[in-house]
This record gives structure tokens, C-alpha cells and sequence, in this order.
């Protein structure tokens, strides 16, 4: 069970870590627990990304059940799209985003009704396929014309800024912005979804097909105008995984993976679900990766394994998948 | 007579024994190539058997019993390092380590089984490859075989599969043959069976294929257990081959999963000469393209997109239904008194 071994050798590890375990570390405990609650707050606040991911994701998969296997490649194609603005243009990266998420959305409007409409149907081969083949023709492409360096978008002072919140914590004001950008980019969904004619169309389609069609909707259209909302989204997400940290062509599968995640612990259909399920793939990674640099990833993958085995269903489930 | 009341099923037809023929000449002229190829060829033809195996497994997986696996890396690396730390750790002789490596992975593959179950259609397939990703991590942190930057086998376990150079390289080729006749025969023998019935009917129509008594899900968990076990043995061999691993070479998605997948939609999902017409085109294409690096794969993927949209069942649909050819005998003909029905 090669799986296991690294799980006990994690158990071995954790307890070794523990605040307050060693002799002689009393002086220095509240020093190690303010570490600790940094290390889960920051993971809270990494959660807000990943749930930016996983909201454009479900939010397509609840129109029209398709599940998009290059969702993470067309996060890192916004990136690049951003890159290219900031450096023809010398704006901020944020600023850019006045370009990139309209960019986006039309992409992903084209890309629907062009392509994906075609693959839509009872079998579920053809959806895969071809977002499958689209992902890697997204990383080959970026990979031609960008090469395979590391690129990273410069925001400025806002970078280092923090705020001192008491008791020796700060937050950087960056992922501040980034988690207040995803509950507002959630709030905003739900609205859409539960408030406005555009959201009743998408749940009409995706309750019946057929019927949403007869009522006088145009299918094609309503699903067009889901992807591009999931790209509008994609291209927020894109851009702030940009600034926070380097990228490159080949990291697209890994953000899909995270997404997926937290959409399964949040639970199918649920948008308030995906930022729970985020926060939680965040914050197992940010103690992962503070008992361990090889952990990192890993702590992740495991918390949505447990979720998986203890509740399959998810957290906050409201469709059956 | 007795003969008038016999009811049998008949397999083959004209053109599944010329097929059959075609197959067994091809296989007695291949496995005769240490005598008639250079060294380069052999390690290229290998390189097929291995594609033809794993792309034979995914099309079991994904084109019969439905399971959209998009993961199946997760395999080839586990055999590939279950092989190497048999051989490097405990001393095992590197031939018989590739058996055990499929039986690793098949015990490993029952508990995998239980938690990807739990996610339906689409959600199954990224959820294969977060297990795949599992391994890769996992890997890494074996010390042993020194975590993430990989490891070469020893000269003494390379020496023990035989004397010299040379006939290593002939032993290593015959495995692979064998190996992917092996797998081949074993698919047919498999959809000639009851369960072969359960699969094709399962692939025509799930829910008709329940209706009609078919356990759908005993087969599918069988048929994932299964081609675990045999995707582990063609990845220890790779590796047995390669001699060096690490993780990212052995949990490689473009190498084991994204290849493996164009070359079955290529040449016919659903059908077992698919992955082997699949197989000659990548490698047609490969030879002729290599030197495009990047754009070869983006011309791979968009020919796998415009396959799936225009021919959804690939190039040897295209040719078979138009002209009835099978490679193998498994066409099912209820024949009647020793005459069939018309």
C-alpha cells in the first residue's frame, strides 16, 4: 500500500509538530499557536480562490451538466490574457480586468455555441472528449507562444500591504481583497440565479431541456450565455492567481483538481457549498504545507478523500449528480 | 437428427477468419524481429506493443463498461514503482516483479474502486485523476527510492535478466510482444463470454442492459479491477525498459492518459481493432511531426476533437461498417440446426 505509507509517516510528523509537545517550548507556546491560527487563516483566505474556481465550474455543470476538463487551462489562458494587456498597456493587473473578464466571456460564448453545444447529450463520452482534447490544445498553445518559464503579474504596493488585525496577526490586504472578491462573486451568482429572468432561464434549462425550449427559450443560447458568465468568472479567477503567485502553461490541470474538489465537499449544485468546500481544501493545504513542504498538495487531495469516503454527497448537497 | 434442434452462437464470419489470419501472420513476422530489425526499430516497436496494451485497456475501461477514466497514469506509475521496489528493495528478480505489480495494483485498485464509484459520470472521470495525483504526490515521498528526483534500477538487477546487451534487449522485446498479445487475447476471450455480452450491451444502453438482469455495477467494479491489473504490468515493463523512473515520468498524464485516450478515439472507441488502428496513426503521425514539439500535440488534440465530433466511431467505424470487417471473431450469429436463421 504505497499510498499509506506517507500517511502514517504525516501522523508520525504531526504529532512531532504539535504546539506544546516539545520540552522547554512553554515560553514560546502563544508565539506557535498565533503561527497556527496564521497558517489556517491564510489557508481560510486561499480557500476564496479556489472557490472562484469551483464556482464557474458548478455553475456550468448545473446549467447544462457539463463538467469542463480545461475549466483549470482557461483559468491559466486568462492569466496569460492579463499578461498580455498589463504588458502592451502598463496598466495595473487589476485594472486589466476591465478587459480580460469581457475577453473571457466572449471566449467562452463562442466557444459554446461553436463548439460544446455539439458534444451536449444523453452520452457523456463526447463532453469529455473534446474539453479533454481542448485542454491540451489550451497548454500546447500557451506553451508555443509563451514558452515554459514561470510568469508572474506585478500588482504593486498592494502586494506587501497588510492589515495588523491584534493578537501579532496580519493579512496581507491582497488575499483580504481576493476572499471578499469570491463571497461577493458567489453573492453575485446566487442573485443571478435565484433573482433575475437570465437565472430563471438557466433553471429552467437545466430542470428540462425540452420543455425550457418549448416555453420559448433558446437552449443554445441560454448555455452560451452560461459558459460565458463561467469564463466571466474564470477570468477573475485567472487574475488573481496571476498576482498572488507564478504560473505557467502546464499548472491549468492542478486548479481544475482544486475546483472539483470543493464543488464534491460543498456538495453538488450548492454555490455557498463551493466556498465552504474551498476554504476547506485552503486551509488543509496551508497545514499540509506548514508540517511539511511535500505536504502541501497533498494535505488537500486527502481532506476531499475523507469527505468523499465519510459523506459522499458533499457538504451542502441540493442536486442530485 | 439431434443436429436439427441445436442452437449455438457462431463468432466468426469470412472476415473475422481472414482477420484472424492477418493477426497471427503479423504476430509470428513480429515476434521474429530480433532477426530481421535493428536495435532502434525494436525499441520503437516495443513502444507500440506498450501503446496497443494500454490503449486496449482504456477502450475495456471507457468504450464497454463506461467508466470515463481519465486517470488510468495512476497505474502505470504504481506498476512502474511497484517493480522497482521490488527489484531495488527487496531483491525480487525484475521478470517476475511484473505480475506482482499487476496484482499490487488490482488489490490496490478494490479500495480505489469504492471511493471513485461514489462519483457519477463526469464527476468520476477528474475524480480518477485526483487519485492519480494521489500516487504522483505519494511517490515523491518515498525515500527510498528518492522521492521526487527519481532513481535509476542498479546494474545488477538489469544483469540478471540476461548475460549480455543484446539478448536483454530481445528478452525485454518478446515480454512487451507477449504482453500485448496477452492483453489483446484476453480482451477478446473476455467479450466472447457472458460478461462480453453484459459489456456490450452495457455500452449500447446502460439502462436497457439493467433492465435485462445485467449487474451493471459488479461488471463495471470487475472490469476497473481488471485493467488495473493489467495497466500496472505494461507500466512496470515500460519502466523494466526505460530503467530510470521518477514521479513525473511515471504519473505522467500527457504520456500514459491523454495519448492513450486520442489513440482509442482515433481509431474507434467501443471497438477492439480501435486502439490498434489508433495506435499506427499516432505513431504515423509522431514520426512525421516530432519536430513540431508543442504543435504536435495541439494537432493531436484537435484531430482527436474533430474525430469525436464528425466520426464518433473512429476511423475503423468508418471502414468496418462499411464493409463488415472484422479482426477478431466476435460477432455474435445464432445458427440454427447447423443453418442460419435468415
Amino acid at each position: 500500500m504505497a499510498a499509506l505509507v506517507p500517511a502514517i509517516h504525516a501522523l508520525l510528523v504531526t504529532t512531532t509538530w504539535m504546539p506544546g509537545i516539545k520540552p522547554g517550548m512553554t515560553t514560546e507556546r502563544t508565539g506557535c499557536d498565533v503561527e497556527w491560527l496564521n497558517t489556517i487563516l491564510q489557508g481560510v483566505l486561499l480557500g476564496g480562490l479556489y472557490a472562484m474556481f469551483a464556482a464557474g465550474l458548478s455553475l456550468i455543470f448545473g446549467v447544462m451538466r457539463l463538467v469542463n476538463i480545461a475549466h483549470g487551462d482557461l483559468i491559466v489562458l486568462a492569466a496569460y490574457v492579463a499578461l498580455v494587456t498589463v504588458e502592451t498597456l502598463g496598466i495595473n493587473p487589476l485594472t486589466s480586468l476591465v478587459i480580460v473578464v469581457p475577453v473571457m466571456a466572449a471566449l467562452g460564448y463562442i466557444l459554446q455555441r461553436v463548439l460544446l453545444n455539439r458534444t451536449l447529450g444523453d452520452d457523456l463520452l463526447p463532453p469529455l472528449l473534446v474539453t479533454f482534447g481542448l485542454s491540451v490544445i489550451i497548454q500546447n498553445a500557451l506553451l508555443q507562444f509563451f514558452t515554459a518559464d514561470s510568469r508572474k503579474l506585478n500588482a504593486g504596493d498592494i502586494e506587501i500591504a497588510s492589515i495588523q488585525i491584534g493578537g501579532g496577526l496580519a493579512v496581507g490586504v491582497l488575499p483580504l481583497l481576493q476572499f471578499a472578491l469570491a463571497v461577493a462573486v458567489i453573492a453575485g451568482l446566487q442573485w443571478l440565479f435565484y433573482r433575475t429572468a437570465l437565472g430563471r432561464a438557466f433553471r429552467a434549462t437545466s430542470d428540462d431541456q425540452p420543455v425550457a425550449q418549448l416555453m420559448g427559450l433558446n437552449n443554445a443560447h441560454v448555455f452560451a450565455l452560461a459558459m460565458a458568465l463561467s469564463l466571466a468568472v474564470v477570468a477573475l479567477a485567472g487574475v488573481l492567481l496571476a498576482v498572488r503567485a507564478n504560473f505557467d502553461p502546464s499548472i491549468g490541470p492542478a486548479r481544475l483538481i482544486f475546483g472539483f474538489e470543493a464543488v464534491i465537499i460543498g456538495g453538488l449544485g450548492s454555490l455557498w457549498g463551493t466556498l465552504a468546500g474551498g476554504v476547506i481544501i485552503g486551509v488543509a493545504q496551508a497545514i499540509g504545507a506548514k508540517l511539511d513542504p511535500g505536504w502541501n498538495l497533498l494535505a488537500g487531495h486527502i481532506a476531499f478523500l475523507i469527505v468523499l469516503a465519510l459523506r459522499p454527497q458533499g457538504l451542502f448537497p441540493k442536486v442530485q449528480g | 437428427m439431434s443436429d436439427a434442434t441445436s442452437i449455438r452462437v457462431e463468432h466468426s464470419n469470412r472476415a473475422s477468419r481472414i482477420g484472424l489470419a492477418i493477426v497471427s501472420g503479423a504476430v509470428i513476422a513480429l515476434a521474429a524481429a530480433p532477426w530481421w530489425a535493428d536495435r532502434a526499430s525494436l525499441r520503437l516497436l516495443s513502444e507500440i506493443y506498450a501503446y496497443v496494451a494500454l490503449a486496449s485497456l482504456w477502450n475495456l475501461l471507457a468504450g464497454y463498461a463506461g467508466l470515463v477514466s481519465v486517470g488510468q497514469h495512476a497505474y502505470v506509475g504504481l506498476g512502474a514503482y511497484v517493480l522497482f521496489a521490488l527489484a531495488m528493495l527487496a531483491g525480487v528478480h525484475p521478470l517476475v516483479a511484473i505480475p506482482i505489480a499487476g496484482f499490487a495494483a488490482a488489490i490496490i485498485s478494490v479500495p480505489v474502486a469504492l471511493l471513485m464509484f461514489r462519483l457519477r459520470g463526469h464527476y468520476f472521470a477528474i475524480g480518477t485523476w485526483v487519485m492519480a495525483e494521489v500516487f504522483r504526490l505519494s511517490a515523491a515521498q518515498v525515500s527510498a527510492l528518492d522521492g521526487g528526483s527519481g532513481t535509476s534500477l542498479p546494474a545488477a538487477v538489469i544483469l540478471s535478466i540476461a548475460g549480455t546487451r543484446q539478448m536483454r534487449e530481445f528478452v525485454v522485446y518478446w515480454i512487451a510482444l507477449a504482453l500485448a498479445v496477452a492483453i489483446l487475447a484476453a480482451i477478446v476471450m473476455l467479450l466472447r463470454s457472458r460478461y462480453g455480452l453484459a459489456l456490450t450491451a452495457i455500452r449500447d444502453n446502460e439502462l436497457g442492459a439493467r433492465s435485462n438482469g445485467v449487474d451493471v455495477a459488479r461488471v463495471k467494479y470487475l472490469v476497473y479491477v481488471a485493467v488495473a491489473f493489467g495497466t500496472a504490468m505494461v507500466g512496470a515493463l515500460i519502466f523494466l525498459q526505460k530503467i530510470r523512473i521518477s514521479p513525473d515520468t511515471a504519473f505522467s498524464v500527457n504520456d500514459w492518459t491523454a495519448f492513450v485516450i486520442f489513440i482509442t478515439v482515433i481509431g474507434g472507441i467501443g471497438r477492439i481493432e480501435g486502439p490498434i488502428i489508433g495506435t499506427l496513426v499516432f505513431f504515423v503521425l509522431r514520426q512525421t511531426l516530432a519536430d513540431l514539439g508543442a504543435i504536435y500535440l495541439l494537432i493531436l488534440g484537435a484531430v482527436a476533437i474533430v474525430v469525436m465530433l464528425k466520426a464518433p466511431k473512429g476511423l475503423w467505424g468508418l471502414v468496418a461498417d462499411r464493409f463488415g470487417w472484422q479482426l477478431f471473431p466476435l460477432e455474435r450469429r445464432l445458427v440454427i440446426g447447423g443453418k442460419q436463421p435468415s
